[in-house]
């Protein structure tokens, strides 16, 4: 994708976002979801490609949002859309702040320590909402009713998803420009070169994860009500699902790069509606089968391989380098 | 919580229990981590499938009892099994990746478990499964203390499974090869040893380890497609905390652990004992991370 093009494909991206919903009404909650999977790749790559901080534990923010948001609507007594904004940005708020929290002590953990940390922290999570009785502890909770026909539900929350991923896509390009940018780069490359430069490379981890963190709390904080239903292990604190699709979603586009996470998204999306009808009962068999062969065979990504077999489109823009 | 506490106080015939039953399920835990140890020591790879061999070893056992053998018998068998289920995941998937970065092999063994899990879903439903050993059970002061004979035996078990391995990796040829690929892989290989081949079996004694420790526990304990990462922290964190190639560690780290458990998830709630485990990890990495700060402050 050189320079020239980006703003071309992102109008065209743009397009079809907007079109989308009412080109294919019978798939808008499908159209949602895809939104929302390609938050999650983008977030999950803003410390796992740009800084080398693989994180499994990204689904605990979400998983918090979910949570918060509908412990907001159910006790504060709010009409069903200021509530829902209240939620999302409560949920967006506590997910944030234990970012901040727990990232200054295990964001000094190198590479896989940190990974399993991280799982650790994920898994935590959903055993203790599941034991919670405020929280509904195994059997979960349910958001209130949206207040309009089912199916404009699901065209509210198509728009949604999809405002909330362009903003973070543009933000992330923005982002990844500037100077913080290049240091959470600097950080993948060679963590301790960084901070002898002079880097205070804890600051630009944990401001990284605690982005990442805000918004997985204002999607988690939208996909309780989409889903209509909270459950501690199934959609809230999902490791299994959601939060390890992020993880496959960013390598299989190419982590580490802006547009990776994004086609990574569309693609695993894409086959997953197609095929998961025709596997009944096996797709999670599937699943695994899908991850084990994308991380051994291909765990350089799309992107990762366009470039390596076009390298002179890609020589100005520096980042994104893997880290073998 | 705290009545759980007070509790404890008035009668520490519970403790005494809560004790025993805690160090019988960690021999259990050591013999898993030591295997893990074995993997991490010589392959360079955490192995988040463990867990997973675990369970398929004790569905093994279970499968034995439905065939109207005796679960005992699934000690051996679901060791053979799994030794020759681990040398076929090491061929066709962790060869690949175990001399790659580190996250990768973490990636694709957790791809594994989600695989396995499933597919134990799939063949033996999602329900808790128990094989019945027909062991009794001892009662010990007055009645006040119960203990499972399969219980005891489950530890003696794993007991034995320790020493045969520490015999074999100390006397057998294959055991030295391991010890020298280990130590040295590259320094293995000019001397002769087919380290590929030590990879393989490696991997494959490890599997055949769990399988045998999950045969202990569908007899002891029980098993569910879904429980299987539980044990492998718990594997992760012996390991951590014993350091690799520490088998004393790894013994002392392993019945300390399952202590530990036992009563948090009395004092807690049994509901919250998963996520005593979770929670633990996290602390023990937080404070392992810390005191590496503080030696590199120490050095600068």
């Amino acid at each position: 994708m050189s320079g020239h093009r980006q703003p071309l494909l992102m109008l065209a991206v743009a397009a079809v976002g907007v079109a989308l919903p009412f080109v294919i009404p019978d798939y808008r909650a499908q159209i949602a979801m895809l939104w929302a999977l390609v938050i999650m790749a983008q977030t999950w790559d803003i410390t796992g490609g740009q800084t080398g901080y693989n994180s499994f534990g990204n689904i605990l923010f979400f998983g918090v949002g979910m949570y918060a948001s509908v412990v907001v609507q159910r006790d504060v007594g709010l009409d069903f859309f200021p509530g829902l904004v209240l939620g999302m940005v409560v949920g967006a708020g506590i997910a944030a702040a234990l970012a901040v929290l727990l990232g200054s002590m295990i964001l000094r953990m190198r590479g896989h320590y940190f990974a399993i940390a991280t799982l650790g922290l994920g898994i935590a999570a959903g055993e203790i909402a599941g034991g919670w009785d405020y929280l509904g502890a195994g059997s979960g909770l349910s958001p209130p009713l949206f207040p309009a026909p089912p199916g404009t539900a699901n065209l509210f929350f198509a728009y949604l998803y999809f405002g909330v991923a362009a903003l973070v896509f543009v933000a992330l390009a923005a982002l990844y420009r500037t100077r913080f940018g290049l240091a959470l780069n600097a950080i993948r490359d060679n963590e301790d070169k960084a901070e002898a430069m002079g880097l205070h490379t804890g600051v630009y981890k944990v401001t990284a994860w605690t982005m990442a963190a805000f918004v997985l709390g204002l999607v988690g904080g939208a996909m309780g009500n989409m889903l209509g239903f909270v459950d501690p292990r199934d959609t809230a604190f999902a490791g299994a699902t959601f939060g390890v699709w992020m993880v496959l979603m960013a390598i299989l586009g190419g982590k580490g790069t802006l547009w990776g996470p994004v086609l990574g998204a569309v693609i695993f999306h894409i086959t997953q509606e197609l095929l998961w009808t025709h596997l009944l009962g096996w797709q999670r068999v599937a699943l695994g089968v899908i991850i084990v062969g994308i991380v051994v065979f291909f765990p350089q990504g799309i992107l990762g391989w366009a470039r390596t077999r076009w390298p002179a489109r890609h020589e100005h823009q520096g980042h994104g380098s893997e880290r073998a | 919580m705290a009545a759980n506490v007070a509790l404890l106080g008035d009668a520490p015939f519970l403790i005494l229990q809560l004790l025993l039953d805690g160090l019988m399920i960690g021999a259990i835990f050591a013999v898993a981590a030591y295997g893990m140890a074995l993997v991490w020591g010589v392959m360079n790879v955490i192995n988040v499938v463990q867990g997973e061999l675990v369970m398929l070893g004790g569905f093994i056992a279970y499968q034995l009892t439905l065939w109207g053998l005796s679960p005992l018998w699934g000690v051996p068998v679901a060791a053979i099994v799994l030794y020759f289920v681990g040398a076929g995941l090491h061929h066709v998937v962790i060869r690949r990746v175990a001399d790659r970065d580190m996250f990768i092999s973490l990636l694709a063994t957790f791809g594994l478990s989600i695989l396995l899990q499933q597919l134990m879903n799939q063949i033996w439903g999602g329900d808790v499964k128990t094989a019945q050993s027909g062991l009794g059970t001892w009662f010990l002061l007055d009645y006040t203390v119960t203990v499972s004979q399969m219980k005891v035996a489950a530890f003696g078990g794993a007991i034995a499974i320790g020493a045969v391995l520490i015999i074999f990796l100390k006397r057998s040829r294959l055991g030295q090869a391991i010890r020298a690929t280990a130590q040295n892989p590259r320094a293995a290989r000019i001397l002769g040893i087919d380290t590929n081949r030590v990879f393989a079996a490696t991997y494959g004694i490890n599997a055949a380890l769990c399988g045998a420790a999950g045969a202990l526990v569908v007899m002891a304990y029980s098993v569910h497609p879904y429980i299987g990462l539980p044990y492998t922290v718990r594997s992760f964190m012996i390991v951590i905390v014993a350091g690799l190639g520490n088998l004393p560690g790894v013994i002392v780290a392993g019945l300390g652990l399952g202590a530990a458990e036992n009563f948090a998830g009395f004092i807690l709630g049994v509901q919250y004992q998963v996520a005593f485990v979770f929670c633990l990890l996290v602390v023990i990495l937080v404070i392992r991370s810390t005191l590496l700060q503080r030696r590199r402050q120490f050095l600068k």
